[in-house]
């Protein structure tokens, strides 16, 4: 499949790095010839130089014969005509456009023909939404559901008095007293899909599959405690930020919102009425303090700044906030945030390219493709969605007869409504769905690969 | 540096060399050449052997690979590759010094076509079909080879390696996958050559010597298989070589243009004008030089022509003496060896578009002095060239004059003319063969003592492989960890 993608930003190269690995033809579009031929010199990509909504450059870059156009430049409009003009070149062509600015939305979904986007992705939004469905099921650091909402792949971390500390993994179902399956373990970095007699240690991260119905039990059983979020403080007030506070002041959440520039603050004051908006810099103790960080359920912090936000994350820990959550732009740090307690972490970047992988691999239209890919554990590690259909191999097969991959663990299995953590004497039939795990990225496209 | 990603890469090389030395193997064995075939076939073991062994040591390589490796990777592997590639010459004793056996096969794979041996028809055909093989291998590059047909996975690194191995001032890619490009840049070559097999066949050539000097042709290498290079062979064969010789000596972009039916592109290109250009003002110049040596206009033309298109790219056969040519004629090829093919062909010397660039540049350098505020930026078909290919393409030149005066000096050791020592320099650099006096192209190489054949061999894989991928080996930066 040819694919092209024009601006070459934080998006556009971790997406060029993600589609080439997995073996696309890339074609990169920027003004900037520099940050071109960095790509070019990393990936297996070409790369095209100029102005993307131009006709000439798209002609250049051979959007004749692409499949798709990822618009991804910093500005709103130049991608909505880059989609526009590639599509009149291509009526075949799909467009995926990154449209940013919140005035744009109303007329993105009710103009999507006229504009000709396939899809439009909104980071920030993508994120708030993130992080609200993280406030709403406190207690984990990062939730990640499967199979409509059916089964969740949670986050935990083993603390000093946590009651998972020097647990063998033998004995943890007796522990939570109902059946989840760990299916990986991050320690010192590293991403670890650990056996039967692996002993978790403090400071480990945890990553437990069961069924959504279960996750409250889990939660008892481990003693976590999770009081109903109230009170929420904001540092930064960027789009994330006035997204998020937008859908929590619907919520009926108390909102607090730190921002340094006065300007901004007036705007956000005029667009959130129920938000509390106040002008002063997040990294000021005092003032953190001040509103409320003794008291509040939840700190998140939404600075533009990487370092702010960890030093500001780090603080809140100290002080026992309950659940915070830190939004990093550049993931690639994950190998010093991994070993901070910075609670969850998110990044506007890779949900976004999640989401854009999702629907690439949906265009290759094989049978039996990834519904859904969410990567976990620091990004080291795929958790992948299947349907399984006619095509897929060993229906019906006990699991303990079925060799998979290496590096594949298979870690549920829903029957109609009804999730199952499998265990050696569990099949699956046609019509179910089944979610897997690799620390191999990019490896499972379609079912069958799932199998040695 | 990561010395187990460029074992991996040497391993993936020669094993590729122990391949190909099977087919001339075959050749020996059908032309009952027992001892030759042996050769080949202990050859084959020991190299498959140092292959197997270097994949093995450097299993679980880190795929930390950036431009310095890809250089060193590029310079080592012609070099381990000429070393594996001498085997054959020199087990069978048909060339029974290493060092001309080297010199042999460094001729052979930097396509120069510079030969030791005083008469070439003694050698077993197994022996000539490898000499004409390691031309056709050299032209078109054996990393290219292993992109375009071996699993390695494309990631990034691979263009280091493509750029280190293309000649030309600009190397890209022409389709956004690595081993895509590599393989229409091999189809391409094939395709070429298997037309021009059937064109000399048609002439009436012998199968085998026309596989042979389609190979020289298209590698633009210039090994013959016999004594009088292509002298002998009828004005249809040598029109047919002409004509081929051209062609490989363009850049084969526009041949994949022409697939694409972007004809327009082709016949616009600055590069391929100036070529076409320098070819007819060269053959019409030496024609009427050279007329009165030969009995009509038409052999005048034919000689001339042959000539001019052998050594603008770089092949160095010959239909007739040069060296007993006019003053003038020595002097336009002579200017031609340094001139060269197009960028991106299988041909050597400086380039025309290099030249062209310099030109260009020098140009604004002049104008600049008159006017010095004015901005001016340097164009190719219309594109801005960016600084940085123009500042290098600078600094090729200023290697290239460097390595040359060098080189010309240690040779001149030897104690021979200045001018056989400047040509003999000129031919191996450029990888084009044969030189002026005595190494013209009817004498050989094999008068130069030990030192002066090492010289010459390091001349051509600098000149095969632009100067860098060779230099950086003798830098100490590149060794410092």
């Amino acid at each position: 499949m040819n694919i092209i993608i024009a601006g070459n930003g934080k998006v556009g190269s971790s997406l060029a790095r993600r589609l080439s690995e997995e073996g696309y033809n890339l074609t990169l579009i920027d003004s900037n010839a520099d940050v071109l031929s960095d790509v070019c010199e990393d990936c297996d990509v070409i790369g095209v130089e100029g102005n993307c909504a131009s006709m000439p450059v798209l002609q250049q870059a051979g959007v004749e014969d692409a499949d798709l156009l990822i618009a991804a430049t910093s500005q709103d409009e130049v991608n909505l005509l880059c989609c526009t003009t590639a599509h009149g070149l291509n009526p075949r062509l799909h467009t995926i456009g990154r449209i940013r600015n919140p005035e744009y939305t109303q007329q993105i979904y009710a103009m999507r023909d006229v504009f000709a986007l396939s899809l439009s992705v909104n980071p920030e939004k993508q994120a708030a939404r993130e992080i609200e469905s993280l406030l709403r099921f406190p207690g984990f650091l990062q939730r990640d559901t499967f199979a409509k909402g059916r089964t969740a792949i949670v986050e935990l971390r083993v603390d000093r008095d946590s009651r998972l500390r020097n647990v063998s993994l033998n004995t943890l179902n007796s522990i939570v007293k109902c059946r989840v399956l760990v299916c990986a373990v991050l320690r010192d970095g590293d991403a670890i899909t650990p056996g039967g007699t692996f002993v978790l240690q403090e400071g480990d991260r945890v990553f437990v599959t069961a069924p959504t119905a279960n996750l409250s039990t889990l939660l008892k059983n481990l003693n976590i405690l999770t009081r109903k979020v109230r009170k929420v403080l904001l540092c930064g007030g960027g789009r994330i930020s006035q997204y998020l506070a937008e859908q929590l002041c619907k919520d009926g959440i108390s909102v607090s919102l730190i921002e340094v520039d006065y300007n901004r603050c007036v705007q956000l004051a005029s667009a959130l009425p129920d938000a509390t908006i106040i002008h002063g810099d997040a990294t000021d103790k005092s003032l953190l303090e001040e509103h409320g960080l003794g008291n509040c359920d939840a700190l998140i912090s939404l600075t533009d700044t990487d370092e702010l936000n960890m030093i500001i994350s780090l603080y809140a820990n100290t002080r026992g906030v309950p659940q915070v959550i830190t939004k990093l732009g550049h993931p690639e740090n994950r190998s010093i945030s991994n070993n901070l307690a910075l609670g969850s972490v998110i990044s506007p970047r890779e949900l976004c390219c999640d989401t854009i992988v999702r629907y690439v691999r949906a265009m290759s239209n094989l049978s039996g493709t990834a519904e859904s890919v969410h990567t976990i554990a620091g990004g080291q590690v795929e958790a992948v969605e299947f349907r399984v259909d006619e095509h897929t191999q060993n229906l019906g097969t006990p699991l303990k007869n079925i060799r998979l991959r290496e590096g594949v663990l298979l870690v549920s299995i829903t029957h109609g409504s009804v999730t199952e953590i499998p265990s050696g004497n569990s099949a699956f039939l046609e019509g179910d769905t089944i979610v897997a795990v690799t620390s191999r990225r990019g490896s499972l496209r379609q079912i069958n690969d799932i199998f040695a | 540096m990561n010395y187990k990603m460029m074992g991996r890469f040497m391993g993936n090389i020669l094993l590729v060399e122990a391949l190909f030395m099977l087919p001339a193997g075959i050749i020996s064995l059908c032309y009952g050449e027992v001892n030759t075939m042996w050769s080949f076939l202990a050859s084959a073991a020991i190299t498959l052997a140092v292959s197997l062994i270097l994949r093995l040591l450097c299993k679980g390589a880190p795929s930390a690979f950036y431009a310095k490796e890809g250089l060193v990777c590029v310079g080592l592997s012609w070099i381990a590759m000429s070393l594996f590639g001498c085997l054959p010459f020199w087990l069978s004793k048909e060339i029974p010094l290493f060092i001309d056996a080297f010199f042999e096969i460094v001729s052979g794979f930097t396509t120069t076509g510079s030969s030791i041996l005083l008469e070439v028809e003694s050698l077993s055909k197994g022996a000539l079909f490898w000499r004409s093989f390691s031309h056709w291998l050299g032209g078109m590059g054996v990393l290219v080879f292993l992109l375009a047909f071996t699993s390695e996975k494309g990631s990034g690194f691979t263009m280091h390696l493509l750029r280190a191995e293309s000649p030309g001032p600009n190397v890209g890619k022409l389709v956004p996958k690595m081993r895509s490009t590599a393989t229409i840049l091999y189809l391409i070559y094939i395709a070429l050559t298997v037309i021009n097999i059937i064109f000399l066949l048609c002439g009436g050539m012998h199968l085998f010597e026309a596989v042979c000097h389609a190979f020289g042709t298209a590698g633009t290498g210039g090994f013959g298989i016999k004594n009088d290079s292509l002298a002998g062979y009828s004005p249809y064969l040598q029109n047919v070589t002409t004509v081929f010789m051209l062609l490989f000596g363009i850049n084969f972009n526009c041949y994949y243009l022409l697939l694409l039916r972007q004809f327009k592109n082709v016949f616009k290109d600055e590069e391929l004008r100036l070529y076409v250009g320098i070819v007819m003002a060269s053959i019409l110049a030496i024609a009427v030089n050279i007329h009165g040596l030969y009995d009509s206009w038409r052999e005048t033309v034919r000689h001339s022509a042959f000539q001019v298109a052998s050594i603008i790219t770089t092949t160095g056969y010959a239909t007739a003496d040069f060296d007993l040519w006019p003053s003038f004629s020595k002097a336009v090829l002579m200017c031609l060896m340094v001139v060269g093919a197009c960028a991106g062909s299988t041909g050597g010397g400086l380039k025309v578009a290099r030249m062209m660039l310099l030109f260009k540049s020098l140009r604004r350098n002049i104008r600049k002095t008159l006017n010095p505020k004015k901005v001016q930026v340097v164009r190719n078909n219309a594109n801005v060239v960016s600084e940085l290919v123009v500042e290098n393409a600078n600094a090729y030149l200023a290697a290239y004059v460097i390595i040359l005066f060098a080189s010309f000096v240690l040779i001149s050791l030897d104690g021979f003319s200045v001018a056989t020592n400047f040509t003999a320099v000129l031919a191996c650099f450029n990888n084009i063969g044969p030189g002026l006096e005595a190494v013209g192209p009817t004498c050989n190489f094999a008068g130069f003592s030990v030192l002066s054949k090492l010289v010459l061999c390091l001349d051509m894989l600098l000149g095969r492989l632009e100067i860098f991928p060779i230099l950086v080996l003798f830098s100490r930066s590149t060794w410092k960890r």
